[in-house]
């Protein structure tokens, strides 16, 4: 059994055993899947497309149908270990408040995001003078569900004004490979940012 | 009236009466000494008899979910668009049982049935019946047919509400549970509603206090005002709006109290039919089971302490234009499950048919459906 998506790899690695996981847009299922036969973790997954529910519930993954950008008020304080969110951040309305959403019904949260100051956007932008488009942000600038785009130094500029404590950081690339320039320079060089926060 | 049985259907299919005489004690503090369950069949009982599934009717429902009774019916049974070979519910895997609840008319013990201390039907003398009741009842049936454990109970609306009891009652007895279109407990407004359908019977001058067969009567008008009634909470607006507007049957407006609306002619035969096949008392028995219906009740109002009582797998459906029982009721179920831990799945479906929709096809609703039957097929304890 094994992950196709890179970011997804590095997460299961921060997931302790028997933990009760809240999977935000959890698309097909392939994190609680594989996290339930690994880990034996137990949780549920909030997604809103519902071809994605049906592929989870034929999986066996608890699945809920809902719309993130309403908040988690059906969720209690502190009910689970851990929240996830992969790739979802940046198309919500209010991604500090989903933020602060995320900490106050999980103990810890992940989140992951493309990074738009990676050096392929920059240069993108700065030769071409369009919106960058790329396999990490398919979409043009007027399709885009991609409605908040930050970066690594924007991220972590958030959680300091917000008093979250970055527990782990690390850098996702859609080719799976981890290049070392990516490590010691993410802003530039990471396309990925991936983040374990607790407050 | 099929020309040919369609080769998806379950085909031509025969009821059947299971008598039990152990006494049923019920909520209301009587006792059932004996009754009868008539019951229908679909697809063949494995070996290991692991592939049941139980349907439990909503308000009108019969024992007659899939098939024809003979070939000069003119409509299948009621849930015939998901009950069959290859259908969600698929009569190639699972064994399938439907029964017409106890108070019911369609051959159940019910008001219409012979009281045995009177010689006389039971009319208005017959118990008032509870969900939890219904359960009991139906757990006696799972004896009589040798199912310890139901690979899934399945319900929409009322039916929904039993499927949901029995996973508080009988957790051991069942995997899978889909609730289907229906609510924790009923609204003030649902009672309401409930309410007007009663007075609209009790106060036709033919419903004699509930002794109309012994006047040889029906209270016609009053079962066709409570169908009208009803019906309107089972449609959306909007599908009331698209099916037809405000269509006249004439060409122009009369300035009369005919029928003129098309809308109006719908209501009239809606009511018609049901008033000549529905029990007066029936329709206020279980109108009264959906008043009193209220899970959490025994344990403190809380309905999560009670959904810890199950152990199955939950589905959950809503559909989006349903306003007798809202997504949002069925979202209340689901956060009691969350909140219980329990394993559940949920989705509102797109849908422009109100409360109606859970009978009607509908691809996402279907696709789910499966979805969640297919794993409800594997065998016990088996995991992908």
């Amino acid at each position: 059994m094994s992950l196709n998506r890179p970011d997804l790899k590095i997460i299961q690695q921060w997931v302790k055993p028997n933990d009760k996981v809240l999977d935000l847009g959890c698309g097909n299922g392939e994190l609680l899947h594989y996290l339930q036969q690994t880990k034996q973790v137990h949780g549920y997954g909030l997604e809103i497309d519902p071809d994605k529910i049906t592929t989870c519930i034929g999986k066996g993954v608890n699945v809920i149908q809902q719309n993130l950008d309403a908040g988690l008020t059906n969720f209690k304080d502190q009910s689970y270990d851990l929240v996830v969110m992969t790739q979802a951040l940046q198309a919500l309305r209010r991604p500090d408040m989903m933020l602060e959403e995320m900490l106050r019904v999980g103990k810890e949260c992940i989140v992951t995001f493309p990074n738009f100051a990676y050096w392929r956007c920059r240069f993108y932008l700065a030769l071409k003078g369009e919106m960058p488009v790329s396999k990490s942000l398919p979409h043009t600038w007027y399709d885009t569900p991609n409605i908040h785009l930050s970066t690594f130094r924007d991220f972590e500029q958030l959680c300091k004004d917000r008093r979250f404590t970055i527990l782990d950081r690390a850098v996702g690339n859609s080719e799976h490979e981890t290049h070392l320039a990516s490590k010691m320079w993410p802003n530039l060089f990471g396309e990925l940012a991936i983040y374990r926060v607790t407050r | 009236m099929p020309n040919a049985i369609p080769e998806d259907s379950v085909g031509i299919v025969e009821p059947q009466i299971a008598r039990f005489d152990t006494p049923l004690e019920l909520a209301c503090g009587r006792t059932l000494d004996s009754y009868e369950l008539i019951y229908e069949t679909y697809g063949t009982l494995n070996a290991e008899r692991s592939n049941a599934v139980l349907i439990c009717h909503a308000l009108s429902g019969t024992h007659h979910a899939a098939g024809y009774h003979s070939m000069d019916d003119r409509k299948p049974g009621w849930w015939d668009a998901y009950i069959g070979p290859g259908k969600c519910i698929d009569t190639n895997q699972f064994f399938v049982v439907c029964l017409n609840n106890l108070g019911g008319c369609n051959g159940s013990t019910g008001p219409t049935s012979t009281n045995p201390a009177t010689g006389q039907c039971y009319g208005p003398d017959f118990p008032v019946m509870t969900v939890p009741d219904w359960v009991e009842s139906q757990l006696r049936l799972s004896d009589y047919l040798g199912i310890d454990v139901w690979a899934a109970i399945i319900g929409g609306s009322l039916g929904g509400m039993q499927a949901l009891q029995w996973s508080i009652n009988h957790p051991e007895r069942m995997r899978n549970t889909a609730v289907i279109a229906a609510a924790p407990r009923l609204t003030a407004q649902n009672i309401a509603f409930n309410e007007v359908a009663r007075q609209a019977i009790m106060s036709d001058p033919d419903f004699h206090e509930g002794r109309y067969a012994q006047h040889n009567t029906i209270p016609r008008q009053g079962l066709r005002l409570a169908r009208m009634v009803g019906h309107i909470t089972y449609l959306s607006e909007d599908a009331m709006g698209s099916k037809f507007g405000r269509d006249l049957r004439s060409e122009k407006i009369n300035f009369g109290y005919d029928v003129e609306f098309q809308v109006e002619s719908y209501l009239r035969y809606q009511g018609d039919t049901f008033s000549e096949s529905f029990d007066a008392n029936t329709y206020l028995l279980m109108t009264k089971a959906l008043d009193y219906y209220d899970p959490a009740a025994d344990f403190g109002g809380d309905l999560s302490k009670a959904m810890e009582q199950a152990k199955s797998n939950f589905l959950l459906i809503s559909f989006s234009t349903d306003w007798r029982f809202s997504p949002a009721r069925s979202q209340e179920i689901v956060n009691a499950l969350t909140e219980a831990g329990k394993n559940v799945s949920y989705t509102c479906v797109e849908s422009p048919h109100g409360h109606d929709a859970f009978l009607i096809p509908n691809e996402h609703y279907q696709g789910v459906f499966s979805a969640f039957m297919q794993r409800a097929a594997q065998p016990v304890g088996g995991d992908v």
